[in-house]
């Protein structure tokens, strides 16, 4: 079975030679951060649930350390015409313009493409084999095997010395940072918030604070506790069993007989609308900030309120009409 | 109550702008401890979760082939793609990308695009360049076109996803519904959420021109 195994296996690698690039060049910190993963990638499962608690500590402890760098820093007004734009264009102000269009025209574009082609392709395929492909993991998968031949076109194609492709996905790698691991931590804090209880507490609380007998009280306590609770804990899916127990099962469906369907259907997407506004769901909002080298890591979140905001009241508006058409 | 402790220091750790991974695992231990669980069995349930997650973090693995494009001049390919198209505008082309966005992950095709695959080496450049053609240089506006790049892909996956009948926050209401003894097929749920998805396209495209219409009245 091909499954998350080979996944691992390969994410295991690529983390396990961005370490080694990482300690050539004497950034230690970011070395170790990054063996701990392939460590976490290769050996998880034999870990124990303790063994990975330490090394999920351990992980936060480099990070906390603050000795985490970045490869190249580059000044923000590094001397570019127009001024005062910092990232694409000038990181890497190395390389000659010459270079940056080399002959290879818009094929360049075609490796690239591989990888979301193959991932499609595969997905489709790969159902249909479920004695070898694990059929909950085939997109995974596939796109394993786009990075994979992706990686085999670009060295037949560009011949470039083994560990350049590495080093160039280090140099990205480590402007990520910390950041790439705070969306799995979250997901542990969530188990840890429902082991101890947390849903239930926040649901009494948002039971008691509506007013009885209004509806589009009900439905608007709903949805901003959707919006609200995946703000604080980073996703809506945590958020989502916590709300469906406090207002969306009791008043929404039981007592005001709304259609359960549009309850949890539009009740998650309220959801969502906060997910669009949190640092907390770093791999959508502050991951993408550091890939695109915004001087403001809030970046992103900024130009997504203007949507998030509206549309939470829109889906107000859906939840209050639909379900109780 | 004292388990709300846990979001307490969450909320107290944004504000004052700690780095947020000990800021977790605080929250974790407060949470933990509060509810009067073992400090052990704390951090072997978050390990045990942790672990059950590594797929989220595994996404990272395409860089080197984004890295080595970008060295042979990727970005710059993008920016010289979306100079010779008459008539393209950041706004525009953002908003074919939102329609992209929407309709793959409406067909569960959720990883093919993201920031890392997509936006960083495509979008995001292209995006830049068609801006600084609208306003006929560096435009003024600086990271926010960029930045509008990766909200675009975010709002095109948030609420396009939903409409897919196997996705995972789908499957997890269905599940949690059954637990009340409440059954309903995942068909629909996906058909709800399809007016979300036509608002969010709806109030992010308005935004796309609007921004568009800032870049035309900063031409010189």
């Amino acid at each position: 079975m091909i499954g998350l195994a080979f996944i691992y296996a390969v994410g295991g690698f690529v983390f396990a030679i961005f370490a080694l690039l990482a300690a050539r060049d004497r950034r230690f910190a970011n070395a170790a951060f990054w063996a701990l993963i392939a460590l976490s990638m290769w050996a998880g499962d034999r870990l124990g649930d303790l063994g990975n608690g330490i090394l999920a500590i351990a992980l936060v402890l480099i990070a906390a350390s603050g000795r985490m760098r970045t490869q190249v820093v580059i000044p923000a007004e590094a001397g570019i015409s127009g001024g005062g734009k910092t990232g694409l264009r000038q990181e890497t102000p190395e390389i000659p313009a010459s270079a940056g269009m080399t002959g290879k025209g818009n094929w360049l574009f075609l490796p690239a493409l591989v990888i979301p082609v193959t991932a499609l392709v595969g997905t489709l395929v790969f159902k249909h084999f479920p004695d070898i492909f694990e059929a909950k993991q085939t997109t995974l998968v596939a796109l394993t095997f786009g990075v994979i031949l992706a990686l085999g076109i670009c060295y037949v194609w560009l011949r470039p010395r083994p560990a350049e492709p590495f080093a160039e996905g280090g140099r990205l790698m480590d402007a990520v940072g910390w950041a790439a691991v705070l969306p799995q931590m979250l997901t542990s804090l969530g188990a840890v918030f429902a082991l101890a209880g947390v849903g239930d507490v926040v649901g009494q609380i948002a039971g008691a604070a509506i007013p009885g007998g209004s509806v589009i009280g009900a439905v608007i306590a709903y949805a901003l506790g959707m919006a609200l609770f995946t703000i604080v804990m980073g996703n809506a899916f945590a958020a989502f069993p916590v709300m469906a127990a406090a207002i969306g099962v009791p008043l929404l469906i039981h007592q005001y007989h709304g259609d359960p369907a549009v309850i949890a259907a539009i009740g998650m997407l309220a959801g969502f609308c906060g997910t669009l506004l949190t640092p907390m769901a770093a791999n959508f909002n502050i991951v993408p900030a550091a890939l695109l080298n915004l001087s403001d890591r809030y970046g992103v979140i900024k130009r997504q309120a203007g949507t998030a905001l509206p549309l939470l009241a829109v889906n107000i508006g859906l939840l209050y009409w639909l379900a109780f058409r | 109550m004292l388990v709300l402790l846990g979001i307490a220091v969450i909320v107290a750790g944004f504000l004052l702008r700690f780095n947020p991974l000990p800021v977790v695992i605080a929250s974790a231990l407060v949470t933990g401890l509060a509810a009067g669980i073992d400090p052990v069995a704390i951090v072997a349930a978050f390990g045990k979760a942790f672990n059950a997650n590594r797929f989220v973090t595994v996404i990272y693995i395409v860089l080197p082939v984004i890295g080595l494009l970008e060295r042979h001049g990727l970005q710059q390919r993008a920016r010289a793609l979306v100079l010779k198209l008459k008539g393209a505008t950041a706004g525009r082309l953002l908003m074919g990308y939102m329609l992209f966005r929407q309709l793959t992950a409406a067909a569960g095709l959720l990883s093919i695009a993201g920031p890392a695959q997509t936006v960083r080496p495509l979008v995001a450049p292209m995006a830049d360049a068609a801006a600084d053609a609208q306003v006929g240089e560096a435009d003024p506006l600086g990271e926010e076109v960029r930045a509008m790049a990766a909200a675009t892909d975010n709002v095109g996956l948030f609420f396009g996803e939903d409409i897919f009948l196997a996705v995972g926050s789908i499957l997890l209401m269905k599940g949690i519904l059954e637990g009340y003894g409440i059954v309903i097929e995942p068909f629909h749920l996906s058909m709800w959420a399809i007016p979300t998805a036509i608002a969010a396209f709806l109030i992010h495209g308005f935004r796309l021109l609007l921004l568009d219409r800032r870049l035309k009245a900063k031409r010189k």
